[in-house]
């Protein structure tokens, strides 16, 4: 019997069930129990969105409240993570990235490369992405290609509850360091997730739907604005296949080259800002990569190149939709080659 | 021989003077070398900041982890990373502690503790309060004193807000974590005091909630002294503190620095009258417990162990060029 949970709940129980398992993982950030050294309830909030609620329950020991220093307790897990430690270190919104950067790229990015393949810093950094949460400029961006720009980091960002736990509990279990990028968004999304513990390998796209006319590749929350569009140009007979990446570095290019072979046509689909985004690099590798396939233009749906706004009016127009994307798809018809 | 005044057997106070010994040669054949062209990229030297390091270290084991700075040579041989890795790395070559991936300013060793020098100023602060947090789950598993974690950072670096979160983050969960401020006066060509509002970094240890000491980091004794209790105190539970080393640089910031930022005969002035060496040997054969001829032999030893290193560094080979894509993950 199939068991529905939400993405959130899939986070609290990958991390509850490897802090079960391996006393080693701990995990630490600002309010990840909530109401630490208060008169009132402990594990007030579990996070600001709940993601963490009960585990302190659970594992006490394993779970530390943070003072408002990323740069501090960042630095501090990746720290634990060259001397033994497994941790799990909550950056809360990734927009918060600025006042920490350099322990993550500078320090936890570098060591094993740095130090001559002789340390390994196995940590994981949450942190929540997108927009669409009337959060402004400040708590909304999709900064996936900042990361993924960085060799020694991991980069995830799935779309799916049933991925999300599987590869959360990969990401803890891996021995580089993993940005493990949440949408805010999809947290209450509900999917099939088995109850005991799995592994999703990092490194391998999803076909999450098959077809033979044009390639849509997507991840987070516009994994599911592709479906939906997938789902608009079935009605106009055209058969699009969907490909979810979930994992941008390393980034699995063969199953984007594999079926751009068959179809001869690409969209790539990203919610980061359109400049030196996930969308550009996999189009750059395919026109590289499969020129010849290619029956037309490749085209990107992104938002437009500004920081994202607070009015749900625009914030709305902002984020790409199923129909942008559909539109993007009719182009490749339009004006290519046939 | 007279009566051993010293808290250090005779041969703990020999094992000290090797150690500081050759840093300062190290140090010394580095400056020369470098000039010479030998070496590529940058290079800080410790030379004349030797009684900290040691005095420091002397009290550490392999357990215990430190986080240097870009000036890291004399924290790394102080804490027994293998001096001819050490210059393999620097020249760049296979074998190096690095294997030549990591240079000068990135000498790791975290079989022995070393976390690494560090590029970038007060990065390693975190690092320690994370060595730190793992140590004292470690002995909350296996009881007995705690493992503790030492941060360097310069006078400069502790103006960096990294090592002020973490100076904070280490008293509320009350860490085995130690800061060492190594105040040799200049934050590269800048001088202390402009820099910085207090004189004293107990001050600002204070308004942290941390314990702070600040002692004449030229006196290797003095040194010794202090962070035995600081360390002690961290070991036994009772938390962080701050060390202040007030000391010399007997070089630039990094070598090719001419040093016109400092005062007519300043070089010349802390070279005769502040040589934390000279000072040691002038304490233990002063008291008699150690013989000229003794410290000679220690000489000997360790002038033939810098050049045997600057030998096999020079004559190691590069790095392959397939290493340049090992040691982190590659799949693009």
């Amino acid at each position: 019997m199939a068991r529905k949970i939400s993405m959130k709940m899939a986070i609290n129980e990958a991390i509850d069930q490897e802090m079960t398992r391996d006393p080693t993982v701990i995990m630490m950030g600002e309010d990840i129990v909530g109401g630490a050294g208060g008169q009132g309830e402990q594990d007030a909030w579990g996070g600001v969105l709940g993601v963490t609620k009960g585990l302190y329950a659970k594992h006490p020991d394993q779970l530390l409240d943070t003072p408002l220093s990323e740069s501090a307790y960042i630095g501090t897990a990746i720290g634990a993570a060259a001397s033994g430690m497994r941790p799990i270190a909550e950056l809360m919104f990734i927009d918060f990235m600025g006042v920490c950067f350099d322990q993550i790229f500078n320090q936890a990015a570098k060591f094993r490369y740095m130090f001559g393949g002789k340390a390994e810093t196995p940590v994981v950094i949450r942190a929540m992405v997108g927009a669409g949460f009337r959060a402004a400029a400040q708590h909304s961006q999709m900064l996936t290609p900042i990361f993924t720009h960085i060799p020694g980091l991991k980069v995830v960002c799935p779309s799916t509850p049933y991925d999300t736990k599987g590869l959360l509990i990969q990401s803890i279990r891996d021995n580089d360091p993993v940005i493990f990028c949440e949408h805010k968004n999809l947290y209450g999304f509900e999917g099939d997730v088995p109850e005991k513990s799995y592994t999703v390998p990092l490194g391998e796209a999803n076909v999450t739907r098959e077809g033979k006319d044009v390639t849509l590749v997507a991840y987070g929350l516009m994994a599911h604005r592709a479906l939906e569009a997938a789902g608009l140009l079935a009605k106009d007979g055209i058969e699009a296949e969907v490909i979810d990446l979930r994992t941008l570095s390393p980034l699995d290019l063969d199953t984007v080259l594999e079926s751009v072979e068959k179809t001869g046509r690409l969209v790539c689909v990203d919610e980061a800002n359109p400049r030196c985004n996930i969308a550009t690099d996999v189009s750059a590798r395919v026109a590289m990569e499969a020129f010849g396939a290619l029956k037309a233009q490749i085209e990107m749906v992104a938002p437009p190149h500004v920081p994202v706004p607070f009015s749900p009016a625009l914030e709305d127009l902002y984020i790409p939709s199923g129909a942008q994307i559909a539109d993007a798809a009719r182009r490749t018809f339009a004006r290519g080659k046939t | 021989m007279a009566d051993n005044p010293f808290p250090l057997s005779k041969d703990e106070l020999l094992d000290a003077y090797r150690r500081m010994r050759t840093i300062r040669e190290f140090e010394e054949r580095l400056h020369i070398d470098f000039a010479r062209g030998d070496i590529p990229g940058f290079v800080h030297l410790y030379a004349g900041e030797e009684a900290a390091a040691v005095g420091i270290m002397k009290h550490l084991w392999d357990g215990d982890h430190i986080a240097s700075t870009h000036r890291g040579h004399g924290h790394c041989i102080a804490k027994g990373v293998d001096v001819v890795a050490m210059m393999k790395e620097i020249y760049g070559k296979k074998g190096g502690a690095c294997e030549g991936k990591g240079g000068s300013m990135h000498i790791a060793d975290l079989s022995k503790g070393m976390m690494g020098a560090n590029g970038i100023l007060g990065a390693g602060a975190p690092l320690v309060c994370g060595a730190a947090l793992a140590a004292k789950y470690r002995a909350k598993q296996k009881g007995g004193p705690s493992d503790v974690a030492i941060s360097f950072v310069g006078d400069g670096a502790s103006n960096q807000g990294t090592f002020l979160e973490s100076l904070n983050l280490a008293a509320v969960w009350n860490l085995p974590a130690i800061f060492v401020v190594e105040n040799n006066g200049y934050a590269e060509s800048t001088s202390r005091d402009y820099g910085t509002a207090v004189d004293s970094y107990v001050d600002r240890a204070a308004g942290f909630g941390l314990p702070g000491v600040t002692v004449d980091g030229t006196d290797f004794f003095a040194v010794h002294e202090a962070a035995g209790e600081i360390i002690r105190r961290a070991r036994e539970g009772g938390g962080p503190s701050l060390l202040e080393c007030k000391m010399v640089r007997f070089h630039g910031h990094f070598e090719g620095d001419a040093q016109t930022y400092r005062a007519k005969g300043e070089l010349e002035d802390i070279r005769a009258n502040r040589d934390c060496l000279r000072a040691f040997v002038a304490a233990v054969t002063g008291a008699n417990v150690v013989s000229d001829a003794e410290l000679q032999a220690i000489d000997r030893d360790v002038l033939g162990l810098i050049e045997r290193a600057v030998t096999e560094a020079k004559a190691a080979p590069l790095p392959d060029p397939a290493d340049l894509t090992t040691d982190v993950y590659v799949r693009y």
